[in-house]
């Protein structure tokens, strides 16, 4: 069975000027401890998608939803606001595009992770919490997690705020994380020893993971699976491999065309948007 | 604590607005033991020593029924920092909480408190002050509501707007993403972020509390006779200006001793917090 399973998802925004549609009929599945990149450019509803999950997107008033995202057998849709609250935290959590931004610039990182684990466990004291940050902390490969946690996240440096961000969304065992272009503020290298790790971590608490991400080269090195997303459509699924040595969808093709090459030779001449680029969606095998 | 000496060390304004509020905080708190005539604070005449200059029996002379000025502007100053506590203490959550409502729950709510505010602000302080002033008894106590209802409005404005910038911040959708309620992301996460400016505006702001305070009284709107009042004390005096100098020059220099003081804190404060209002 699935963890996560969405089925023609679609979301518009009412505004005064009208309906804007931002998705038009999603569908994805993401297996109990199964790796799955969402890839595309900007503006093709990667992350919205990631928000309904969390339930964000369900509380902005004008958010128009339809469709079914199941969440480890149960709808969605059928809990109350409450409720769905309940799962973030706990049974899902998040990682940011900036995770220096994404930590409370007044309060030291040891306090914060308090807040976190006592998501987890309410009744879990200062000293108890620092325990168990300290542990998760040298998960991460920290190796002073005591001075970290003594700290600002403006005293630390943006690779070790992303390991902090990384220990303290999986402080809580959860069943899914949804990472958002995790580390894209982050330099080139710093990015690949934290998604190094975090590959890692996920692999050994058997963690979801839901990818979002426009680099498609660290989706290759991730991903057990791979969606390629265009917008507000799933145009090409598959397992990572046959999607990159195989494009079958014109648009995959033009993404992959797209990517920068260490060997040079500047970017190629693609058209922005192009007929074939709406063809019908292609799937690599068999679904998952 | 060290740091704090430190920080004034290398500020000398601050450190002198340090001294100033001080020395003002001193006389309100010790009146009893400083004031030569405690007793002058209250309806006593005194006929013989009336409009008497400055001399070294009375340091900054009496007023016309004979009471010494020294003392009743240290008891004046009992009055107007405590006008300022309780305004400031009723004022800034009452504004502070309205503003992170507006701004972080945004919907109905949003602009039903920012219209509401806007009316406030609309109106001229002093005017409003005034006009409630008027209508009701004028007391001690009535000056604080007078006072506190014009004060909420610019508390609610200041932190609606630094909520604004604050909620679209990372940390504030992490929050929100681990399943914090929204009582909490507003009082936990974002509330700390705006402190450096509330406390900034505070300490500005008890200077002109106590500037308006006293212009109310100057009106005869504020604190009633007899009890010492710096605003009175200035109208009083103002009448028998050049001849009886020191009635209302006294009272007015520790009005601006007071109101400067407390101003030249709030600027370090702001240069130190590095928080904008």
């Amino acid at each position: 069975m699935s963890l996560l399973d969405i089925q023609d998802l679609r979301l518009s925004f009412n505004l005064w000027s009208g309906p804007v549609n931002v998705l038009h009929g999603i569908s994805l599945r993401i297996g109990k401890g199964e790796r799955v990149a969402l890839v595309g450019e900007s503006g093709s509803g990667k992350s919205v998608t990631a928000r309904i999950v969390l339930g964000l997107l369900q509380e902005m008033r004008g958010a128009q939803i339809s469709g079914r995202i199941g969440f480890d057998g149960t709808d969605l849709a059928s809990l109350a606001p409450r409720d769905r609250r309940d799962l973030r935290g706990r049974e899902m959590s998040m990682i940011f595009q900036d995770p220096t931004s994404s930590l409370n610039p007044v309060f030291r990182i040891g306090r914060q992770f308090h807040e976190v684990l006592r998501r987890g466990q309410p009744s879990i004291d200062a000293a108890a919490a620092r325990e168990i940050a300290k542990k998760v902390l040298a998960e991460v490969s920290i190796e002073q997690p005591d001075r970290v946690l003594d700290n600002y996240a403006f005293q630390l440096s943006g690779g070790m705020n992303q390991r902090v961000m990384i220990a303290m969304a999986l402080a809580n065992r959860p069943k899914l994380l949804l990472a958002d272009e995790p580390g894209t503020a982050l330099d080139v290298t710093v990015q690949a020893q934290t998604l190094r790790l975090m590959h890692q971590l996920v692999s050994d608490h058997g963690t979801a993971v839901l990818f979002i991400s426009h680099n498609l080269g660290v989706v290759r090195e991730f991903a057990d699976r791979t969606y390629v997303i265009y917008r507000g459509r799933i145009v090409e699924s598959g397992p990572t491999a046959m999607v990159f040595e195989n494009p079958a969808h014109a648009y995959t093709r033009a993404l992959m065309a797209a990517q920068p090459r260490l060997t040079g030779g500047g970017l190629p001449e693609i058209a922005d948007r192009d007929g074939a680029f709406s063809d019908p969606a292609f799937h690599h095998g068999v679904q998952a | 604590m060290k740091r704090i000496l430190h920080i004034l060390a290398a500020n000398p304004l601050t450190l002198c607005g340090a001294v100033l509020v001080l020395l003002v905080v001193m006389a309100a708190l010790l009146a009893d033991v400083i004031a030569p005539y405690p007793e002058h604070a209250g309806a006593v005449v005194d006929f013989v020593n009336f409009n008497k200059p400055p001399s070294s029996t009375y340091l900054f002379g009496t007023d016309l029924v004979g009471r010494d000025l020294f003392s009743r502007i240290l008891y004046a100053y009992r009055i107007s920092l405590l006008l300022g506590v309780v305004v400031l203490a009723v004022a800034v959550p009452v504004g502070v909480a309205l503003g992170l409502m507006a701004g972080y729950l945004s919907g109905w709510c949003e602009y039903l408190i920012m219209r509401v505010t806007d009316v406030f602000l609309s109106i001229p302080p002093l005017v409003l002050a005034m006009s409630i002033m008027g209508v009701l008894e004028p007391t001690l106590i009535n000056g604080m509501l007078a006072v506190t209802a014009m004060w909420w409005p610019w508390y609610t404005r200041l932190v609606y707007n630094i909520v604004r910038g604050e909620k679209v911040e990372g940390y504030v959708l992490a929050a929100e993403v681990i399943g914090a309620s929204r009582t909490h992301t507003m009082f936990r996460e974002i509330l700390p972020n705006c402190l450096p400016a509330i406390v900034t505006k505070m300490t500005l702001d008890f200077g002109f509390v106590i500037l308006i305070v006293s212009s109310l009284s100057f009106l005869g709107l504020g604190v009633q006779p007899p009890t010492p009042d710096l605003g009175s004390m200035v109208a009083d005096g103002a009448k028998y200006l050049p001849d009886s100098w020191w009635l209302s020059v006294f009272p007015g220099l520790a009005i601006l001793v007071a109101v400067f003081g407390f101003n030249l804190i709030g600027d370090g404060l702001r240069d130190i917090l590095g928080a904008d209002t």
